[in-house]
């Protein structure tokens, strides 16, 4: 009984998701207050966290843990998803999904999340991955009179049950060759000369690198982010992202710590390949959220390439990565919610036309956060990229270096031409301004984060070494 | 004095102007007048502080002066700022640029005029900062941070192909730069600082020298530009608006120019020595190539692009001789070039304001309706191609003293240059100022107004002055420029590669 003491934020969240269910049920028109709410919730749970950072317990004998590094990422998932509703704005009332259950699903899956990034256990882990998941696919389609929408939903399911299954699969191997579940116990008995083992770890990584759509394992990311209604997209590409690469670090430097080199093989290819894919396909898109897909599995490839060698000063940039990458993408998607015109949502990157001449201040903003995203300094995006590269090259892996940084300049070229479509092309009409307190909240203090965070890079980074340190 | 961080100071005074730009609320006239009153204001406190720092400078000493220090990432980069007699003529032409840069464009640009003024003040935060940084990561900052201005000056307010060349601008020089943010990322790992007084002072790994070289030469050359990655420059210079080109032209090249010998000498000098013939082959293909290409270009803008590649050939091939002569003669190329030929851009945005095109066809006997203009015109273009008496013949000469003394064959390629320029900078001005009047147009020209004398005169003042009394530049130069090539020549005694 005592250990439940030790994971209050989850139980705190457990139960008001349990309240704001009943209250939904009971209480008509309830959303607004529905929503108020959740967000006060998430954001109330992360000075919980903070408070007790630096606690470091192994809970459930021993299989959930609690330390700095699951609190850092509980942290960033809270605000990816208290930013996923606070930005939203009139979205939701104009397409007409307000509906209570849209913020009971994103509680349960920021608890999948949470037990993603603390189960110290196999099947804690599959638990989390599938509380989250499940929660997800809901999301993806709550726009049932969208036939896109629900397409979406379908696609993600029946991909997501794939991966999953490929994931048990995985864990039941690694299981039947190290006799436990448990994290510790299976880096004790794992022997990298038994195949069995082997073909476990590479399953399992295979259903993460899904979770977090690295290549080859992207192929779901962007049909559903464009089919899902913007604000789920925009949830999907911030929290999701951050829990998985979570799992990723939790499961690869604990449980297997005595495989490094053959993940190592695995993680640079599949790096390589999502920051290769992830700039060149992002390309010829058209539709702004496809786009944001593949740029987001260029991140996650720049993410990953961070753990590839294997380091604490890896995990380090890979956590600060995510985290700034997480600011981006918060002010990103507000921007791509702006855009709406007579209660219609505009996803055509060619919409924005003359964006800075209608509305000087938003492009400016979106103008920061591109750079950022191609890291171009002094802005948060170059300092991100720095920290992994700096990893990477720490560790002699100079042709990762060298591909990522090429690959940087080519996805350079896309960012660039949304800011040529903003700033370079003959204007077309206005977008509706609708921007409250939400809106200007969240696009303001994520573009001043990106535009000053070079006067004190020191800050987050010291959080994430400490973050790390646990894995030493 | 030294209890005040005038180099801070100095950096960030653009970038105070800045704020002031972005709360100017109001009409349209009234934000264009008070926008262009703060940024002329801005720019030339900048410059009074440059005239201060001048002031104070110890001229015999070689080292860096009012050295600021302050922890910034904690163990790994220090804010460090500091100048040498190199820097500090660098921080003069881009202090002395600016202002007439910003006059430039109070009347031309009409469209978002506070937003080009604010766009043109921070790149001259960006371009002080390069020249001012005493940390490789800190110069990476600013170095890059230069690209975004640049990319929307050229790509708001250029010509019609801006977007292809504001595309070609950034990711040319974005390509060149990540090989040097690889190379400064493995200094610090195997120096384990930043600090370039440091690193000055200890010897790096001879095997990796001459990769990390060729890593900022990546982004050096794709900067100066040399040959064959010029190809993004023509196409800036020409789309940009006059006083894009004049940024362009005077100061952003020259901070290659500035890195080669700072960093590239100063850092790696065995590779340096070991890829200098390299370096001559690509300036001596600069030269005489871009002088041809130059000869039949039917855009001015566009021949000037490529003089300007032919006359960056002469800084490299000026720097990578290693002598006293070579070095201090592309210092003073650079900022000489930076001066004529921001002037030729600036004469060339005078009849295109008037006559709406750049073709040189279009033209000729301009003389007739503008013969002060020509004047002028006649001045920069004598300067250009290194008349005595122009600040272009000292450079020129010094670069080729220490050709001679190098190498006889370099030298000699070098002066082949030397005669094509004068082709073709004669050539451009016989045929748009001299000859019969094309049209009515050139007819109907007027000549200077007040606004544009007062833009052109302190170039001229300038373009004289260095001409016939070097000794203002050189003696600033020549302390800092021995320490370099007393260090250089030290190491080639010892060095493999020669002899």
């Amino acid at each position: 009984m005592n250990d439940f003491q030790n994971i209050y934020p989850e139980l705190f969240l457990i139960l008001i998701l349990l309240l704001f269910l009943i209250v939904g049920v009971f209480l008509k028109n309830s959303f607004i207050i529905i929503k108020k709410a959740t967000i006060f919730a998430l954001l109330f749970c992360i000075p919980i966290i903070y408070l007790n950072f630096d606690n470091q317990l192994l809970v459930f004998n021993n299989n959930y843990s609690i330390n700095m590094f699951s609190n850092f990422i509980k942290i960033i998932i809270l605000i990816s998803s208290a930013f996923s509703l606070i930005f939203v704005g009139q979205y939701f009332k104009r397409i007409k999904i307000d509906k209570f259950e849209y913020m009971i699903l994103i509680l349960s899956s920021t608890i999948g999340m949470f037990i993603m990034v603390s189960a110290n256990n196999l099947i804690g882990l599959y638990l989390g991955i599938e509380l989250q998941s499940l929660s997800l696919y809901v999301l993806s389609s709550i726009d049932r009179s969208s036939l896109k929408s629900s397409e979406s939903g379908v696609k993600y399911f029946v991909l997501g049950a794939l991966s999953s299954g490929l994931f048990l699969y995985g864990c039941s191997l690694v299981y039947g060759f190290t006799g436990s579940t448990n994290y510790l116990i299976i880096s004790e008995n794992f022997s990298t000369n038994s195949l069995g083992s082997i073909f476990g770890l590479v399953f399992i990584l295979v259903g993460l690198a899904f979770k977090v759509s690295a290549v080859p394992f992207h192929m779901w990311t962007p049909d559903v982010y464009e089919g899902s209604p913007t604000s789920v997209t925009a949830f999907f590409s911030l929290a999701p992202k951050v829990a998985g690469i979570g799992a990723f670090i939790q499961i690869l430097f604990i449980a297997f710590k005595p495989a490094f080199e053959e993940w190592m093989t695995i993680l640079i290819f599949i790096s390589i390949a999502s920051m290769i894919l992830g700039s060149v396909a992002a390309i010829g898109q058209i539709n702004i959220k496809r786009l944001m897909a593949y740029s987001g599995i260029s991140h996650i490839g720049y993410a990953l390439a961070g753990l590839a060698p294997g380091t604490i000063v890896g995990i380090s940039a890979t956590l600060t990565y995510m985290s700034i990458y997480v600011v981006m993408n918060i002010a990103a998607f507000t921007c791509i919610l702006f855009l709406s015109r007579d209660r219609v949502y505009y996803e055509d990157i060619r919409d924005l036309r003359g964006l800075s001449k209608n509305h000087p201040l938003i492009a400016a903003c979106f103008c920061v956060v591109l750079f950022s995203l191609a890291g171009i300094p002094p802005l948060a995006g170059f300092f991100a990229k720095f920290y992994i590269f700096k990893a990477v090259i720490e560790s002699e892996m100079y042709l990762l270096a060298i591909v990522g940084l090429i690959s940087s300049v080519i996805s350079a070229f896309y960012y660039l031409r949304i800011i040529k479509i903003m700033y370079f092309d003959k204007k077309i009409d206005k977008f509706d301004d609708m921007s409250g307190l939400g809106v200007k909240l969240s696009l303001f203090t994520s573009t001043l984060i990106i535009l000053f965070y070079f006067i004190s890079p020191s800050f987050l980074v010291n959080l994430s070494d400490m973050a790390s340190k646990v894995f030493s | 004095m030294s209890d005040i961080p005038i180099l801070t100071l100095m950096i960030f005074i653009p970038l105070i102007g800045v704020l002031f730009l972005l709360f100017i609320k109001g009409d349209t006239d009234f934000v264009n007048k008070t926008s262009s009153r703060v940024a002329m204001l801005t720019s030339i406190i900048t410059f009074f502080a440059s005239i201060l720092i001048l002031k104070n400078f110890n001229y015999l000493d070689a080292g860096f002066q009012f050295v600021e220090q302050h922890d910034w990432i904690v163990d790994f980069v220090n804010y460090k700022v500091g100048i040498d007699g190199i820097s500090l003529s660098f921080i003069l032409l881009t202090t002395f640029i600016t202002p007439i840069c910003i006059l430039a464009t109070i009347n031309s640009v009409r469209d978002r005029l506070r937003e080009f003024l604010i766009t043109l003040l921070l790149m001259e935060t960006m371009m002080i900062g390069v020249f001012c940084s005493l940390d490789l990561f800190i110069f990476y900052l600013f170095f890059e941070a230069g690209l975004i201005p640049m990319f929307l000056i050229i790509g708001i307010w250029g010509g019609e192909k801006r977007v292809y060349s504001a595309f070609k601008f950034f990711l040319y020089t974005l390509f060149g730069s990540i090989f040097m943010l690889v190379a400064i990322i493995y200094i610090y790992i195997d120096a384990g600082t930043l600090d370039v007084e440091k690193l000055l002072n200890i010897e790096i790994n001879k095997d990796y020298q001459k990769y990390l070289w060729l890593g900022f030469f990546a982004s050096f050359a794709v900067k100066t530009p040399m040959w064959p990655v010029h190809t993004w420059l023509p196409d800036a210079h020409v789309e940009a608006p006059t006083s894009g080109s004049v940024i362009l032209a005077a100061i952003l090249l020259k901070m290659a120019g500035y890195g080669f010998i700072r960093f590239s000498l100063g850092l790696f000098p065995d590779a340096s020595i070991y890829f200098a013939p390299f370096v001559f082959i690509l300036s001596v293909i600069a030269i005489i190539y871009t002088s041809l290409v130059a000869l039949v270009q039917n855009d001015m803008k566009k021949l000037i692009a490529y003089s300007s590649v032919a006359h960056m050939g002469f800084v490299t091939i000026g720097i990578f001789v290693f002598n006293k002569q070579g070095i201090e003669g592309s210092i003073f190329q650079m900022i000489s070039h930076g001066i004529i030929s921001s002037a030729l851009f600036l004469c060339v945005g005078v009849i295109y304001d008037r006559m709406r095109t750049r073709e040189i066809s279009h033209y000729g006997g301009v003389v007739n309706s503008m013969p002060k203009y020509a004047t002028l015109f006649m001045i920069f273009t004598l300067g250009s191609l290194g008349l005595p008496g122009t600040s272009g013949f000292i450079g020129e000469i010094l670069v080729l003293i220490g050709a001679f003394k190098f190498n006889y064959w370099v030298a000699f390629f070098a002066t082949i240059g030397v005669v094509l320029s004068a082709c073709y900078s004669l050539w451009l001005y016989k045929r748009v100022i001299f000859g019969e009047i094309k049209n009515d147009q050139i007819k109907n020209l007027t000549d200077l107004n007040k606004r544009e004398y007062i833009i052109l005169t302190p170039l001229v003042i300038m373009t004289l002055v260095l001409g016939f009394y070097p000794g203002l530049l050189l003696d600033l130069i020549s302390s800092s420029a021995g320490k370099v090539s007393e260090n250089m020549i030290n190491y080639m005694n010892i060095s493999t590669y020669i002899k």
